[in-house]
This record gives structure tokens, sequence and C-alpha cells, in this order.
């Protein structure tokens, strides 16, 4: 029988009923309706998933929701929202940094990550960081763009 | 015909509507265009299939051209408020939907801005025109004393009349005339401007937009289960461990089809685990081997065309060279599996898809589930991009065979990773073969090119046959339709093989194998990709074989003024100068190409690096010039361009689908690397704009010149020519070893 399990996403306690070995992944998008992380390949290779637990980068199509309890987990949601926009989706808007897309919440998530890690972002170190994210329309250069342009707005370059 | 307008409009609010009333013609009307109206009106005359003038002050324009992450729709707004004086707000886009849409074919061949933007921008042209004459009647005023603005005609005296008032009665439900003149480019306020995509703060923000997003009351999860390999057939199958799975809700056997329903996602994705460990295959048939596969492609039959050729008079031939490219299969391999909803609802399915074309993957679900056509509704939503014909279509009758056996309720089924890898249809496998004649003086006399490849195309739609994958695995199986090749001047192993430069002699050849051993369809630029590749390769061989510098040589053999502006402006840019000496480790190199020969002028000079122990090869950047006539939106156009810069560039260093006897062996990430940040190249690009010019598509366009300047930079860095894509490692060290 699948137990209840309480999760913290984006700062709230949402109770799913699933089995604990169920990856973080599809209580997100299908039990809270919450559509940032993607199903890209199941195989924490692309990086389409990645969301923040405790605010490291982790790929919640291989993280299981019984190893999360108590743990602050945070999506692309929680970074902000259409009328309250984070630093980091506001300039991917400003730089129309996506093409189809699907990729991008991975993205935004892993450069969250990793500006929370240092003092001062520089292009070097952020291509290295989202290393393990795949884009394939090529958006590449805009997406580094995006993020060294929110690195700026956040004090960190 | 009943208000056309209005149940339009009703079912764009409604979304879920399944019949209703409305302008447009008969399926198949595409394929027979009418009276040489321009773009895509011609196989859709009737100004109320693309556009309504709604109450509300919002005009709704409806399209057969549907988002792939390119922009598109973003881009025919512009077009449509610009011509009806519209803020982008009052906009609406209704795209891609059996039941509601004009039927444009295909969202491909970067073909939209062309033909669906023509019929969008003069559509609303002769909507502007009808509204005025409208009104002047109305008001009494003289039509050229009315102005425009905010979905209203106003007069001099402060009286007006809104749009939606004005078509009330079904004003825009007539033919085309494509007489009325549209606003002139000099004039227009919003087409040429770098307007912001309508769909990135949804992308941004995690709206529900894509077809994975879609959540129907009491939708089930549906997977597939696929043979091991190509023809192999389900001999037995142990039910009884997965039926009692948890959430397990039905198990669909229909021949070699295999798939499973449960509540939940993950339940299915275990389920279909559960099903590969019970399922025994027999038969299929054995892979020739990788590094085999272009002899044995050349071995097979092949139908033999000849493209172009032409007979000059010219100086005598002094000596002649040749040389013989290959490129292998190219998976799409888009990042997000291919996905479809799916819901039977008495004897009517309603299918959500990414697919690129609802009409014709209509057509073949209609065979494959032996329903009329007028029992199903295919409606366009957004996967993840697809870059050609991947999987979105096959995944589409999937979710339809298993929505079938749990009628009433919804299925969603997305592939998994190794679904799409193993199963979709690649980009083909191609060699192409180059001879020239050079005169004494190095000019080039003589030119010959001839091209073998498998098809471009199987998508589905075709008149005969069935080309869903899980249509040849049912019980009653459907066969694939006979492969075919495109005619020119678009062509499909033939694109981009007639050359553009001026050679007073010619000959192209196409070789069209129908033997296919692996599944392959259409790729980004079909096989424009391997011939721009092998011809500018071959140019850059030949001018050294001239002593001439590449950039002189080529523009030596080109008359074509654009041609000429891109390759000056990218060579200006990079800063080239003839007789540049090389490391031996970095090098640089051009590539030039208009697109399909009609559409979109570029020209890429790519620099590299070259590890010479590890065998590893970096662009550390590219230089690019683009002309892709009027620019409607200059940086979704950049967009276009910046990808398929980066992406060209992943398949030319990277990229080749690898296979054995026993079947396809790149299922996975690891065993498919596309290139990763570290990797990316600095995209420097330089837009020209002519806006008196046709607009062009550019999505395509720069992907064989950046592969022949990567390979040109190659071998002017470290003085070996690489004849075979990828440039991989193993291939580099072997090659300067």
């Amino acid at each position: 029988m699948a137990a209840a399990i309480t999760l913290k996403v984006n700062g709230q306690e949402r109770a799913v009923s699933a089995e604990p070995e169920t990856p973080l992944l599809y209580v997100l998008r299908n039990d809270l309706a919450l559509n940032g992380a993607k199903f890209g390949c199941g195989l924490a290779q692309c990086g389409a998933c990645t969301v923040l637990v405790d605010g490291d980068a982790v790929r919640s199509c291989v993280t299981e929701i019984g190893s999360l309890q108590g743990r602050a987990i945070t999506t692309l949601e929680g970074l902000g929202t259409l009328e309250k926009p984070h630093p980091l989706q506001e300039a991917f808007i400003a730089e129309q940094a996506a093409q189809c897309g699907y990729c991008i919440a991975g993205m935004i998530m892993s450069a969250a990550a990793y500006l929370a890690s240092v003092p001062k972002a520089s292009e070097a170190g952020l291509r290295q960081a989202l290393v393990g994210n795949l884009c394939r329309c090529g958006t590449h250069g805009r997406i580094l763009r995006a993020v060294l342009r929110a690195a700026k707005a956040m004090g960190k370059a | 015909m009943t208000a056309p307008a209005l149940s339009r409009r009703a079912f764009a609010k409604a979304g879920l509507g399944l019949t209703l009333a409305f302008a447009l013609r008969p399926p198949f009307a595409f394929a027979a265009p009418a009276k040489g109206l321009p773009g895509s009106l011609a196989g859709n005359p009737m100004l109320d299939a693309w556009l309504s003038l709604n109450g509300d002050g919002t005009v709704t324009v409806m399209t057969g051209k549907v988002e792939l992450g390119q922009g598109i729709l973003t881009a025919l707004a512009q077009i449509a408020a610009e011509e009806l004086a519209l803020p982008l707000a009052r906009v609406r886009m209704l795209s891609g939907d059996t039941a509601a849409t004009p039927d444009e074919g295909f969202t491909s061949g970067s073909q939209s801005i062309e033909y669906g933007g023509t019929a969008v921008r003069l559509a609303a042209a002769e909507a502007r025109a009808i509204l005025l004459e409208r009104a002047a009647q109305r008001l009494g005023v003289a039509a050229a004393e009315l102005t425009l603005a905010d979905a209203t005609v106003k007069a001099p005296d402060g009286r007006s009349l809104s749009y939606g008032e004005l078509a009330k009665d079904g004003m825009l439900h007539r033919e085309a005339t494509a007489a009325a003149q549209p606003i002139p480019p000099l004039e227009h306020k919003l087409v040429g401007k770098a307007v912001p995509r309508l769909d990135i703060p949804a992308k941004v923000t995690g709206s529900a937009i894509y077809v994975q997003d879609m959540r129907l009351p009491g939708m089930l999860h549906g997977r597939v289960v696929r043979p091991p390999r190509y023809g192999a057939a389900l001999a037995s199958l142990d039910e009884t461990a997965v039926r009692q799975l948890p959430g397990v809700v039905a198990l669909v056997r229909d021949g070699s089809f295999l798939g499973v329903v449960a509540e939940r996602e993950e339940e299915a994705v275990r389920a279909r685990e559960a099903l590969m460990r019970a399922a025994r295959w027999e038969g299929g048939a054995a892979l020739p081997e990788t590094d085999g596969i272009h002899a044995y492609l050349r071995s097979q039959p092949h139908e033999d065309t000849v493209v172009s050729e032409k007979a000059g008079e010219a100086p005598a031939e002094a000596r002649a060279l040749g040389a013989s490219y290959t490129k292998p299969y190219i998976a799409h391999a888009s990042i997000g599996p291919s996905a479809a909803l799916a819901e039977f609802r008495e004897g009517a399915l309603t299918v959500w898809s990414h697919t690129q074309g609802v009409f014709p993957l209509r057509r073949d679900l209609a065979k494959a589930l032996r329903l009329p056509l007028g029992a199903i509704r295919v409606a366009h939503a957004q996967g993840s991009g697809c870059y050609g014909h991947n999987g979105a279509d096959d995944v589409a009758l999937d979710a339809a065979l298993l929505a079938r056996a749990v009628e009433g309720r919804p299925v969603r089924v997305q592939w998994m990773r190794e679904d799409e890898f193993a199963w979709e249809p690649y980009g083909a496998a191609m060699t192409v073969e180059l001879e020239a004649g050079l005169a004494a003086d190095g000019s080039i006399v003589r030119w010959r090119h001839e091209v073998w490849s498998n098809t471009h195309s199987t998508r589905p739609g075709e008149a005969e046959g069935d080309n869903l994958l899980a249509s040849w695995h049912l019980a009653s199986p459907d066969r694939p339709a006979r492969p075919h090749g495109i005619p020119q001047p678009n062509g499909g192993g033939d694109r981009n093989a007639v050359p553009l430069y001026d050679f007073p002699n010619q000959r192209v050849v196409s070789h069209l194998i129908p033997a296919m051993p692996l599944r392959v369809s259409a790729l980004r630029t079909l096989g424009a990709y391997a011939n721009v590749f092998a011809a500018e390769s071959f140019m850059d061989e030949l001018a050294a074989a001239s002593g001439a510098d590449p950039v002189a040589f080529r523009l030596r053999h080109l008359t074509d003024a654009r041609a000429r502006a891109v390759i000056e402006t990218a060579a200006e840019k990079a800063g080239w100068r003839a007789g540049m000496k090389s490391d031996g480790a970095r090098g640089r190199g051009i590539g030039f190409a208009k697109y399909k020969t009609l559409s979109s002028y570029v020209a890429v000079v790519a620099e590299v690096a070259i590890d010479r122990g590890s065998g590893e090869v970096r662009v550390p950047r590219a230089i690019v010039a683009a002309d892709s006539g009027q620019i409607v939106n200059p940086d979704g156009l950049a967009n276009q361009i910046e990808g398929g810069i980066i992406q060209a560039t992943s398949w030319t260093l990277k990229e080749e689908v690898r296979f054995e006897r026993a079947g396809i062996a790149s299922r996975d990430w690891a065993g498919y690397p596309i290139l990763t940040f570290p990797e990316v190249p600095a995209v420097e690009l330089t837009l020209i704009d002519r806006p008196e010019e046709k607009p062009l598509g550019a999505g395509e366009a720069a992907a064989g010149p950046i592969a022949a300047a990567i390979a040109n930079a190659f071998a002017h860095a470290s003085g070996v020519r690489i004849r075979d894509l990828p440039l991989t490692p193993q291939r580099v060290k072997a090659a300067l070893a």
C-alpha cells in the first residue's frame, strides 16, 4: 500500500500518497501539478528534471521520495512566478533564452545552485556547472548570457 | 455555413469541442493549390479560415503551422498585428487543429514564414481593406480618411466602429483575392522588430504548455514495450505477474504491439519493465555493422535521377580531382521523449500531439485504427523540440491504441529514453562523390556531384501505406508507404546537391536507395547537410590545388550578389586574411550555402582547436553572416541560426547512431553523446536585412555551412583532410597518426 509521505515543496508541506521508492519527478508533475521539472531520460543523464534539495541541484528522476522527508525541495515554480519572477527567470526572458524550452527549467535550477555556491559567477565556471544539462535546440549561448545577467542582478558578477 | 467566426471563437474558449461549422475545404485540399493564390492561401482560400475578428476586440489567427520552439506563432502574430494595426496583446493564436485551422501540411523545411506567413499577411491585409470599405459605407466617410487603432475603425469626427461589429455578419466568409496591398515594409512598426516570444515567460515559470503537462480528469498513464530489434515478433508473453502489479488497468497486446495502462505514471513505468521481462521475441532483421554502412548501402539497388546537367563552353580542362565524403545516421535526439494524450469517447478519438502536421497524422491514425477521418480530431500541443520527424507521430498512435482499451478515460503516453533513441526515424547515412575539372588558371570548368542516400521523408499522410510505427506491429498490420525522393528544387537526399557556383559544365546525380536497414525520415536539412559539407569541403580542396585562398576562390566562381555578400561579410567579421598560417593546432575555415538553392544565404567562418594528444576537436568560435530576405523578428531569426550552428557543430564533432547485428546500440545519452556546455562555440552573427525581399526561413540554413567550415578549419589547422563525419577523437587520432 502506498504510504502517505509529507514533502516540503517550495516552502509548503505537501502530503502525497505514493510508494517511498517513487521518483520525485512523477510526484511533482502528477500529484502536485508542478510542470517545471521534465522527464528527459530517467537516467540522470540530461538534467531536464533538475530541482533543488536543500539548495543542491539533484536529478528528480532518480531521487526517491522516501529519502526526502524533512528536506526542502525547490522547483522552478518555487523560484518565482509570472507576476513575481526570480532574477534568473527575468534574465531568461530578457535574453529570450529558450527555443522549445523543454530543458530550461533544469537549466535554471542548475544555474540557481551554481550561483548560490560561488561568490562571483564566471562564464567558465558556469559552463562547467551546466555540463550535465543537455540542450538540443542550441540555445546554450543565450542560456549563458541569461545566467550571467542574473548573476549581475544578484550581485554575483 | 452559419457564423463560422463565432463557432471558432467558442471552440477556442472551450478547447475541447468536437464538431463545429467552419470554412475549411475538405481534407486533402492542401495538395491541390487553387487559382495560384500565394503561400498557404492556395489550399485554404477562405479568409475566415485564417482570421476571426472577435467581439471582445481581439483577433484570432488560425494557422496550420505549429510551435516547435522556433517562435513561429510569435512571428505570425506580429504579421497579423501589423496588417490590422493591433497591439500584439490583442492577437490570439489558434494553431494546428484538425477541427479548427487550415491544413498547411507539415511545419517543416524552414517554410512557415514563407508560406504560412504569406497567407496570414495577405488575409489580414485583405481583412483590413474590407474593414475600411465597410466602415466607409456605414460612416459615410471616404476610406482614405479612416484610421485603424485598437481593433476599431475611426472617422475624423470621432465616430468609430469596432472590428467585431463590422465583421459580425460573416464579412470574412469569402475567398481571398490576394489583391489587397500589404503594408509596405518601410512602414512596419512590429514586423522586423525583435518582439519577445509569446511563449517564453510561460516556459521559464513552469506554466502548463507542453502535452506532457496536460492532465485531464480521470487520466491514466501508458507505456509501450517495443521489440528488441526491427522486425522481431512477439512469440509469447506471461501476463500473470504484470496484471497483478499495483495500478495496472489494462494490458494491450495486438500482434507484436505491446503496451500497458496504469493509474500512476511510475506504475506504468514499472509495469513496462515487468512486461519486458515477461515477453519473448523471435526473429527480426540482422543489421549491418556501423563501420561498414556506407559500402553496404552503396551495394544495394538504387534508383538514379540526373538532377541537373549543364554543358557549356569553357577553357580546356588541365586536370581533374575527385573525393568522396560520408555522413552517418544522425538522431533527432529530442531532450524530451515523444508524448501524446488520447481519449476515445463514443467512438470518437481526440489526440493531443506535438506532431509537425495534425492533418497528415490524422490520415495515418485513421488507417491504423480503421476509423473514418471525421471520427478523429488531432490538436497540436507543444512538446520537446523535434528538428524533423521524430517519434511524435508514432506515440500518437500508441496513445490511441492504449486509450481504445480504456474507452472514456484519457491516456497520456511518453516514450522512455531508449524508445526514442532505438525507434525514432534517423537522418539517413549518405555518401557524396565529387569530381571537378580545373583549367590551367585554376578555375573550375566541370563539376560532378553524385549522392547515395535513403529517402529523407517517411512522414505520415502518404496516399498509400501507413507510416506510423505501431501500425506495422498490429495483428492486422499496415505496411509503410513506399519510400520516395523529394523533387527538386527542394530535394531530399539531393537537397543542395545542385551547385550554387557558376560552373560551365555540371552533372548532378541522385541515387535513391530504397532498402532501409535502419528506419529513416526527415531530420533538419534532409540531404543538405551532407551535400553542403561535401561540396564546400571540396571547394577548399580545389582552392588548395589551385593555390588560391578559399574565400577568393569561392567569390571567383560566384556572381549572385547576395551570396557574395554573406561570404564577404563573414570573412570580414572574422578578420579573414589570405594565406594565414596555422600552428598545427588551430585553424579557420569557411563554408557557404544558399539553403535548398532557393532560400536563406549563410556563410560561416569556424575556428577550431585540435588537441593532438587526445584527438579532441573544439570549435571555440563561429562567425556567421546570414541573409534571410525580409526579417520578421531579428531576435527570433538569430535564435534559430545560433541554434542551427550549435546543433550542427554537435552533429559534426560527435554524432553517429551506433548499431550492431543485434540492433541499435545508441540507446541513451551515454551511447549518443551530444555537445555539452564547455564545448559550445561562441556564435557571432551578422544578419543582412533585405526588407524588399521575400522573408525566408533560416532554422536549417546554417547546418551545412558550419559542418564544412569546421572540416575546412580542421584541414587548415592540421594539414589533413577528413572526409567522413563525425570528427570524433578516434577518427582524428587515426588521421593525424
